[in-house]
């Protein structure tokens, strides 16, 4: 199923001879269970791609489909609603509130979508569990976790509740080589398990954990890896 | 690939014979520089004319296992000691390439470059597949498929390095070779003007 669809999307900033186009003509779709990764040099428009894909900004041109709502024709409170419920993101630098411990960070969208603060714990405590983060950490502050858990705790945040597509920017940059790897594997579990996944990276090599690269030059996808074949083939022909 | 160093590191676990040694060795490499049997042979018998192995009685299958010697344990444990100089690596087919590309008329280096990257990502994502796969935990393994993935990573990255040198900078301007005096008329050009559509930053 598709959960993200991207037709034709343009994002021009600017009029006439000034006018910037940092997207053009974009072309791009998301499977539940399945990781794309989008690559290219800085100013390609990857960024601009992950925040137009997440709502957080308007196409020019185009429509921006996410579970099988175009974005363009929500109020700017369903839009808000939608982000809330589907939509969850991956930063370089974590995004946690640093007032709110791991826990009230995890629970953050469920609480602000109206649910009980108890009801919202206890569905955060799971999702925690579910990326790897011990219970007792739960009632820390983002300050008192390593980056690498702090990260897991925005996965755990990302993926809550309904939310099945997650949207990541260079989310291991600010990790080291290994604990970078961990979280590339928890987000690739997370798309096995069903989630649809769209990360940024200048790194191949987490790259590699995607199923798919969309190569991005001068806002255009210029080239696009078919999806790999299956692993146990892969491992044939390692043999 | 040094065969005669794997085969000395293999037999310091003990002697062994030709096929014994083939498996081990593919074991040891996740299969991935497949060895033929004819090679552990000829390379054993190299090792023992120059007295780093000793050959021992056959055993009742017929087959003859070899030892290393003081000889072999030094020769090893030299090779172990010593980095390997990329002076002794074959010549890289990719960097020939891409010199070349970026002064042949007529080539676009920005294609040439996107090609590769796209070929050596996918590399990079099947050998991820196969290192995400617990079902073979051995080290071994796992240390070669990390050390392949690391060079597809280097690769990935001297590739962006290169478009983005190419993209800055231009391409030289290559001029033709002296005419050959054939006591013809000279033509016109022979050679093209280099144009390679880089499309323009914006």
């Amino acid at each position: 199923m598709t959960v993200l669809q991207m037709q034709g999307v343009n994002r021009v900033h600017g009029e006439g001879d000034n006018a910037v186009h940092a997207l053009v003509n974009a072309d791009l779709s998301v499977e539940a269970g399945e990781l794309v990764a989008i690559m290219g040099p800085s100013g390609s428009g990857k960024s601009t791609l992950l925040n137009l894909a997440g709502g957080l900004d308007a196409p020019t041109g185009g429509d921006v489909i996410v579970e099988g709502t175009v974005l363009a024709t929500l109020s700017k409170k369903r839009l808000a609603a939608l982000r809330r419920r589907h939509i969850g993101y991956v930063f370089q630098d974590y995004n946690l509130v640093p007032s709110l411990t791991i826990a009230e960070n995890a629970a953050l969208p469920l609480e602000l979508d109206g649910m009980s603060v108890a009801k919202a714990r206890r569905i955060a405590l799971a999702s925690l569990e579910e990326v790897g983060l011990d219970a007792k950490l739960a009632d820390r502050f983002p300050d008192e976790v390593s980056g690498g858990q702090a990260q897991r705790t925005a996965i755990a945040r990302a993926l809550i509740g309904e939310r099945r597509l997650v949207l990541a920017d260079e989310p291991t940059g600010a990790l080291d080589s290994a604990t970078g790897e961990d979280v590339l594997k928890l987000l690739r579990r997370r798309c096995d398990e069903g989630a649809a996944g769209l990360l940024v990276t200048h790194d191949a090599r987490h790259a590699g954990w995607a199923d798919r690269v969309v190569f991005l030059r001068d806002g255009r996808i210029v080239d696009s890896s078919a999806p790999l074949d299956e692993p146990e083939s892969l491992l044939e022909r390692a043999e | 690939m040094s065969v005669k160093h794997s085969l000395l590191a293999l037999l310091e676990r003990g002697p062994a014979y030709g096929y014994q040694l083939r498996a081990a060795f593919e074991g040891a490499t996740g299969s991935t520089w497949p060895l033929n049997i004819g090679q552990v042979y000829t390379t054993l018998s190299r090792l023992e004319r120059d007295e780093m192995v000793e050959a021992l009685p056959e055993n009742d299958s017929g087959q003859r296992p070899y030892r290393i010697t003081e000889s072999g344990r030094r020769h090893l444990a030299g090779w172990f000691a010593s980095p390997i100089r990329a002076a002794d690596r074959p010549r890289d087919e990719l960097t020939i390439k891409l010199a070349l590309a970026v002064t042949t008329p007529g080539v676009d280096v920005a294609d040439v470059i996107q090609r590769q990257r796209a070929a050596t990502l996918r590399t990079l994502q099947e050998y991820t597949r196969l290192k995400a796969d617990d079902e073979r935990p051995d080290l071994a393994w796992k240390l070669v498929l990390e050390s392949m993935i690391f060079k597809a990573e280097a690769e990935v990255r001297w590739l962006d390095h290169t478009e983005a040198i190419v993209a800055r900078a231009g391409l030289p301007a290559v001029p033709p070779f002296e005419p050959y005096d054939d006591g013809a008329e000279p033509s016109a050009a022979p050679f093209a003007t280099p144009s390679v559509p880089i499309e323009e930053k914006r």
